[in-house]
C-alpha cells in the first residue's frame, strides 16, 4: 500500500502532473471519449464539453435532461437520455437526433457498431438501426442492463436479469440465450470475438467462451465493476472495482479460467475508471480519491498523472494514436496530458 | 467517498393496497406549495395528473441476490433508476417510490441495505402505508399483501375515516395495532395529513432510533401495557381495557423484549446474526437499543428480514436507565425460541 503525499513521498514515483493541461469543464462529468483529436467530456446532464488539444472548450447541448449512457466508435458519440432521445454528436459539435422513444421512456443503454449501426434500449426493449437498414426491436424478459455489438457481423448482446441474449437483427434465426443467475448490468465482447463478459450487480464479472458457452467466473471484487478496458491486442482485460487494477489474462484459448489476475497499482482508494492504451501495454487508472496513474501492464511500474485529493475520477480516454490522455473527475475537474 | 447521511437524498416508500388512496397522497405531495421538489418513481404512469419531468415509470422488477437466500430480494429497476436520477442531483430534494398495491415493501427497503451505489447517494427515510378504513379489515383477512404493508410500515395513513362509524374505526385501529403497534398512525379523510408527518421521518436513521414504545392512540386507556413483566407481547384476544380493544393477529405479530441487566455482546451479536439467518424470512422488521456489559455507549440496530445494520449511537446519559429493548415484527414469530435466546445473552 502506498499513498501519494507530496510532502514526503514526492520523489518515490515519477510524476508528470506538471505536464497536464488542466481543464475546468464546469459541470459534473460521467464519461470521457476522443473524437479524433478532440476530447469529449460527457456531462451528467444536458451537454458534452468538447476540448481541442490546445485546451479550448466548447459546449454541445445534446439532451434536455440527464444523459444516461454514451458509447463511441471514434467518429461520433451516441448518447441516450432521460428525455427519451437517442442522439449522436460528432467532433465538429454537430448533434443528430437518431430516435425518440414513443412513450418518452428513459434510454438506458446505447451501443455503436464500427460499420455505423446503432443500438439502444428502453425498459425491456432493445432497438437496432443498421447503417442502411431499418429499425428493428427485440424484447427481453427483464429490463436491459447493457448492450454491445460483436466485433464481426451484426450481432447484438443484450444483458438482462439471469443472462445475456445474443440477437442477430438481420437473421430470422432464434436468439441465443446465455444463462447465469443474477442481474447483469453491463456487457462486452472480447476484440477477437471469442469471449463475452458481463459486469454483474454483485461485485463480480461473468464470462462465456462463445465457442462452447463455457462459464468463467471472475469474483473477489469489493465493489461493483463499472469500468472495463481491453488491452491493445485484447490479451488482457483491465477492470475497476477494487483497490488495485485487476487485470484478467485472456491470452490463451481458455481465457482467465484457472488463472489468477494481475493486481496492479494498489492504493488506499477504489479504482473507479480504467482505459488501456490503444497501442502499447500501458493503462491509465483513475481512483475514488481523484488519483490518476499510468501503469505498465508488464511490471506494474507507475507514473503519477494527477494527485489524490479531488473528486472520484469518472472517466479516462486515450486518443486513437495514443499520444494524448484525457481524464475527468465527477465534479468536472479535468485534464489533458500530451505524451 | 460516502456522503454524510444529511446530504443523502431521502427516499420515502409509499405503499398501500389497491384503492386505499396512494395516488391521492402523491398528488397532494406534488401539488402542495411546500417549496420542495420531489422525484417520483411510480408503477403506473398517467395516474398522476401532474406534469413533471421527474416522474419516472418503474417496472417493479424484484431480483434475488446471488447469495442463495430467498428473502434477499432487491428491486433491480430501482438500482437503475436511482443511478440515473443521481445524474440530476440538485434538481430535486427527495425521492418517493410508489409501489403497486400488491407489492411487498421488503425488496425496496433491502435495495438500500445491499446496494453500495444506492447507499452512497440516497437513504431510506420511511415506509408509509396508506390504508382504507372501510376495507382494511376485509383485506387483512384475504390479502396477505395488505397485512405485509401494515406490518412493514413506519407511518400508517388510515384514510377514508369519514366512511366508517366510530366503532368501525376503533375496530380497524385495533386490528392494525395487533399487527404493528409501533408505527405512527394518522387518521385522515382524502389523505389530509400534514406532509411533515409522512415525509422526512428518518425512520431508518440509526441515530433516530430513540425509543421503541408502542404508539397508542389518544382515547386509549392510558394504563401501562407493558406490565413490566419483562415481556410484553400483545397477547390480548379481543378483550377490552377501558374502551380500547385488543386483538391478536393469527399470523402477524410484534414481539418486544427488554432487559434492565446488561447484555453480553459476545453472546448477543452471534445470537442475533444466527436468528435472522435462520428465521429471517419470518422477521419483517427488527430494531433495538442495547446496553452491553462494560460498554458506556448505546448500541442501536435495525433490520429487514436477514439484513441488519447497527452501530454505537452515543454514550448513555447520566441517570439514564441502561435498558435494552428489542422489537420484532413478523409472521409466525417463534416467540419462545427468541425469548429463550435473548435470555441467554443477558449477563448474569
Amino acid at each position: 500500500m502506498k499513498e501519494f503525499d507530496p510532502g514526503t513521498n514526492a520523489a518515490s514515483i515519477i510524476s508528470v502532473t506538471d505536464r497536464v493541461r488542466p481543464l475546468a469543464i464546469g459541470m459534473p462529468v460521467t464519461s470521457v471519449h476522443f473524437l479524433g483529436e478532440v476530447a469529449a467530456f460527457v456531462g451528467a446532464e444536458e451537454s458534452v464539453a468538447l476540448a481541442s488539444a490546445d485546451g479550448e472548450i466548447s459546449l454541445a447541448p445534446v439532451h434536455s435532461g440527464g444523459i444516461l449512457c454514451a458509447a463511441t466508435d471514434g467518429a461520433r458519440i451516441v448518447m441516450g437520455g432521460d428525455d427519451g432521445k437517442v442522439v449522436a454528436l460528432d467532433k465538429a459539435g454537430e448533434v443528430t437526433l437518431l430516435a425518440t422513444d414513443a412513450k418518452r421512456r428513459w434510454i438506458d443503454n446505447v451501443a455503436v457498431h464500427p460499420d455505423g449501426a446503432v443500438a439502444w434500449s428502453a425498459g425491456k426493449t432493445a432497438c437496432v438501426r443498421g447503417a442502411k437498414s431499418e429499425e428493428k426491436s427485440f424484447e427481453v424478459p427483464s429490463t436491459v442492463g447493457g448492450l454491445a455489438f460483436a466485433p464481426k457481423g451484426l450481432r447484438l448482446a443484450i444483458a438482462h436479469y439471469n443472462g445475456v441474449t445474443l440477437w442477430f437483427p438481420n437473421m430470422a434465426a432464434n436468439a441465443e440465450v446465455l444463462e447465469w443467475a443474477g442481474s447483469h448490468l453491463g456487457v462486452m465482447f472480447s476484440p477477437d470475438n471469442k469471449f463475452l463478459i458481463t459486469a454483474m450487480h454483485e461485485p463480480a464479472l461473468h464470462g462465456w467462451r462463445l465457442a462452447d458457452t463455457r462459464h468463467m467466473r471472475m469474483t473477489g471484487y469489493p465493489g461493483r465493476v463499472r469500468s472495463l478496458s481491453w488491452s491493445a491486442g485484447g490479451k488482457a482485460l483491465a477492470t475497476s472495482g477494487a483497490d488495485t487494477v485487476i487485470v484478467w489474462p485472456f491470452g490463451s484459448k481458455d481465457g482467465p479460467m484457472g488463472k489468477e489476475p494481475a493486481m496492479l497499482a494498489p492504493l488506499r482508494a477504489r479504482v473507479s475508471a480504467v482505459a488501456c492504451h490503444p497501442k502499447q501495454d500501458i493503462l491509465a487508472a483513475g481512483y475514488s480519491d481523484g488519483t490518476v496513474l499510468m501503469v505498465r501492464l508488464g511490471d506494474g511500474a507507475e507514473i503519477l498523472v494527477r494527485k489524490n485529493g479531488g473528486a472520484q475520477v469518472s472517466g479516462l480516454a486515450w486518443n486513437p494514436k495514443g499520444t494524448q490522455l484525457a481524464f475527468a473527475a465527477e465534479d468536472g475537474d479535468a485534464g489533458l496530458l500530451a505524451l | 467517498m460516502a456522503e454524510p447521511s444529511t446530504q443523502k437524498i431521502p427516499v420515502t416508500v409509499l405503499t398501500g393496497y389497491l384503492g386505499a388512496g396512494k395516488t391521492t397522497l402523491l398528488n397532494r405531495i406534488l401539488s402542495e406549495n411546500h417549496g420542495k421538489k420531489y422525484a417520483v418513481i411510480v408503477n403506473e404512469f398517467g395516474e398522476i395528473g401532474i406534469d413533471n419531468d421527474l416522474i419516472i415509470g418503474a417496472d417493479e422488477e424484484v431480483f434475488e441476490m446471488n447469495n442463495g437466500c430467498v428473502c434477499c430480494t432487491v428491486r433491480g429497476d430501482l438500482v437503475r433508476i436511482l443511478d440515473g436520477l443521481m445524474k440530476r442531483k440538485g434538481k430535486f430534494d427527495a425521492i418517493i417510490v410508489e409501489t403497486t398495491g400488491l407489492a411487498d415493501p421488503a425488496p425496496v427497503a433491502q435495495t438500500f441495505f445491499v446496494d453500495e451505489d444506492v447507499q452512497k447517494h440516497a437513504r431510506l427515510d420511511a415506509v408509509v402505508t396508506v390504508a382504507d378504513a372501510k376495507w382494511l379489515n376485509d383485506r387483512l383477512k384475504d390479502a396477505p399483501e395488505a397485512k405485509n404493508q401494515i406490518a412493514f410500515a413506519d407511518v400508517i395513513v388510515l384514510n377514508k375515516t369519514d366512511l366508517v362509524s366510530k366503532a368501525e374505526l376503533a375496530e380497524v385501529e385495533a386490528r392494525i395495532r395487533a399487527i404493528n403497534p409501533y408505527a405512527k398512525l394518522h387518521r385522515t379523510e382524502r389523505c389530509q395529513v400534514a406532509l411533515s408527518d409522512v415525509l422526512e421521518r428518518g425512520a431508518f436513521d440509526l441515530d433516530r432510533i430513540l425509543e421503541l414504545e408502542p404508539e397508542f392512540l389518544d382515547g386509549g386507556d392510558g394504563h401501562d401495557h407493558d406490565h413490566h413483566h419483562g415481556h410484553d407481547h400483545h397477547h390480548d384476544h379481543g378483550h377490552s381495557h377501558g374502551g380500547l380493544k385488543h386483538y391478536h393477529d393469527e399470523d402477524m405479530q410484534s414481539l418486544s423484549l427488554r432487559s434492565d441487566k446488561p447484555l453480553d455482546a459476545t453472546k448477543f451479536m452471534p445470537w442475533l446474526q444466527n436468528l435472522v439467518a435462520s428465521e429471517g424470512q419470518k422477521i419483517l422488521r427488527s430494531k433495538g437499543i442495547l446496553a452491553f456489559t462494560d460498554d458506556d455507549d448505546r448500541y442501536v440496530f435495525q433490520g429487514v428480514h436477514m439484513m441488519l445494520e447497527g452501530d454505537h449511537q452515543r454514550p448513555w446519559k447520566e441517570g439514564e436507565a441502561r435498558e435494552s429493548r428489542l422489537v420484532f415484527i413478523g409472521r409466525e414469530l417463534p416467540e419462545q425460541l427468541i425469548r429463550d435466546g435473548f435470555e441467554g445473552c443477558i449477563t448474569t
